[in-house]
């Protein structure tokens, strides 16, 4: 499908899905990336996200639910500017990941999967990153910090509060 | 950024071009880039195979499958196009090492997915990173497009009349999608289930054309392979055990890290010298060798070497490399709940055995270490762990019930003293942080 007129997208991201369709044998295998493309520029899979990729790919609505409902980055409510991702499994868990965690709740004041009432931060305990040997790691929106420290931590945060932090990819 | 480190006793294979600006396609050519692909034109696909055959290169994703063999299992003639797929969907825990390969050597991940497609006749691949890796995929998507812009790809590939297209792609956060008929799945726009085998990949992949699977890690290691030969390739590691690999030294040691060693080195020695000991001058309690999914070792049985044959020997596995250090204030009934959550977590539900059993687990470990177990968990344990094994279609139900039988029949005294009112010493609120 050529760029619709009635895109939800911003021109930039409508052109790049007008040629993901075309890299593959088959249209549908532009779905997985297509929906994090999406979400990262309307913040969720809406119900108009889900409708206009269905309609892109010539796929069912349901088909699309489908498959966003499988992957846990796929979201279908909004979070926060900054979604702070903090990885607890083993590596980090033995190098203080759960003390990252739990300093990241007080000091945001919410919890897991929750968003601060200015809608600046989410915070989510997630799996492994792929950051062990450089534990504990947290990523904010899609950027690695790691060999964290509460202190460090704590920097970090007033940077993206500050508007000095990295903006969604 | 990913720190780098170093050992006097590595072997620089694969991390050769590590920290040297390779991702710029020209400091890659001038690092010998892009000259093992030339050679493989020149000497065609019963070369390549066979000199990755006397490499004895093993999959570096964990199940350790001769990748030679792997390669000629592909039939020569197809009715359906042929695919290259790399699995960069680099998930399971205490595995870090694509994530360097991709940030720092781009083109070798292309050079790679070249030469798989010139040994089994492909003309497209496909390089699959997981979907938190997005910097890494601006990084590869960049490579790639050099390549492009250098006519390295594209059609008539070095002046050979061959064409090849390589596409980069991510997923979104599962990982069951490292399984590589799953991975094939989430590719094709579906859920990534896996699918029932036979027919291998090999035979009915991708879009049901003949499709070759490899880690990240194994399609970056073809390059060198060709370009120093194969023989001298399998001389670097140990018997059946070729080469080198990235191990990934992480948990409680003093200098955390990706380390390039020869296969068969010595676990003791990668914990003691490499990694540098534990952390605090603490005792070393345990060692989970090779990720998450590979049964526990006790300090008495970590002299040993690491390859697939040593390490399988020593009732364990190599798994991807990823060694865990775990010491002696470490709780390990804790340490095994927070391994199986993961499986829960990440059971794509497919599969009763596995979709129920990760979830039992995890609830019956749970409330041991929450101190309301009963006397019986801990055989009910056992039994669920082991009538998962070898019942799911793909491994991640063996991924779950391996590790859990090791912790479960090596540490059963701490899941005892749960049962017994001790209440857990090593709570992670209590302890004081290590960093």
């Amino acid at each position: 499908m050529s760029t619709a007129p009635t895109t939800i997208f911003s021109p930039a991201t409508a052109a790049r899905f007008d040629r993901l369709v075309t890299l593959y044998p088959v249209k549908r295998s532009a779905l997985v990336p297509m929906l994090l493309y999406a979400q990262d520029e309307v913040g969720y899979i809406s119900d108009a996200v889900v409708a206009e990729v269905a309609h892109r790919i010539g796929i069912t609505e349901l088909d699309v639910r489908n498959v966003l409902s499988y992957y846990s980055m796929l979201r279908t409510k909004p979070a926060g500017k900054y979604n702070v991702q903090v990885c607890t499994n083993i590596s980090c868990m033995l190098c203080n990941g759960y003390g990252i965690l739990e300093h990241c709740k007080k000091r945001l004041g919410i919890g897991h999967k929750e968003t601060t009432p200015d809608g600046l931060f989410s915070l989510e305990e997630v799996e492994c990153i792929g950051a062990c040997c450089w534990a504990p790691a947290v990523q904010i929106n899609y950027d690695f910090y790691d060999e964290l420290t509460p202190e460090k931590m704590d920097q970090i945060l007033d940077n993206y509060k500050a508007g000095r932090g990295k903006e969604t990819v | 950024m990913p720190r780098l480190v170093s050992h006097p006793d590595e072997v620089r294979i694969i991390s050769r071009r590590f920290g040297k600006g390779a991702t710029d396609i020209d400091k890659y050519i001038e690092l010998d880039g892009y000259k093992a692909v030339k050679l493989a034109i020149e000497k065609g696909a019963d070369w390549i195979i066979n000199e990755m055959k006397v490499s004895g290169l093993r999959g570096r994703g964990g199940a350790g499958f001769p990748t030679g063999l792997k390669w000629s299992f592909v039939p020569k003639q197809s009715d359906r196009p042929k695919y290259v797929l790399v699995n960069g969907d680099e998930s399971e825990p205490a595995t870090c090492k694509d994530h360097l390969i991709f940030l720092h050597d781009p083109h070798a991940m292309i050079e790679g997915t070249m030469i798989a497609g010139l040994a089994i006749g492909s003309k497209m691949g496909f390089i699959y990173l997981r979907g938190e890796y997005r910097y890494l995929l601006k990084i590869m998507e960049k490579a790639v497009a050099d390549a492009y812009a250098k006519g390295f790809l594209g059609k008539n590939i070095f002046g050979s009349g061959i064409d090849f297209d390589i596409v980069t792609q991510t997923g979104a956060g599962a990982y069951e999608v490292g399984e590589e008929s799953a991975l094939m799945e989430s590719l094709e726009g579906k859920r990534g289930v896996p699918r029932i085998k036979p027919p291998f990949p090999a035979v009915v992949g991708l879009y049901g054309g003949p499709t070759v699977i490899n880690n990240a890690e194994t399609i970056a290691s073809v390059p060198h392979i060709l370009l120093m030969g194969g023989e001298a390739y399998a001389k670097a590691g140990s018997e059946r055990n070729g080469g080198t690999r990235l191990f990934g030294i992480s948990g409680h040691v003093n200098n955390p890290g990706v380390y390039e060693l020869p296969m068969g080195y010595n676990l003791k020695k990668a914990i003691y010298e490499i990694g540098g000991g534990v952390r605090g001058g603490r005792n070393l309690k345990a060692v989970v060798p090779g990720g998450s999914s590979t049964p526990v070792l006790l300090p008495n049985e970590i002299d040993v070497g690491l390859d697939f044959d040593q390490m399988g020997k020593a009732g364990s596995m190599l798994g991807s490399g990823g060694i865990v250090v775990i010491d002696d204030q470490t709780c390990m009934v804790e340490f095994a709940l927070r391994t199986i959550a993961f499986y829960q977590h990440e059971s794509c539900g497919w599969c009763i055995p596995c979709r129920e059993g990760t979830d039992w687990l995890k609830k019956t470990i749970g409330r041991v270490h929450a101190g309301g177990g009963l006397d019986k968990d801990l055989d009910n344990i056992r039994y669920l762990a082991e009538n998962m094994l070898g019942h799911t279609f793909c491994p991640l139900g063996d991924a779950a019930a391996m590790p859990t039988i090791g912790f479960i029949k090596k540490f059963r005294h701490e899941f005892e003293d749960h049962l017994n009112g001790k209440p857990c010493p090593y709570a992670h609120k209590e302890e004081p942080a290590l960093v």
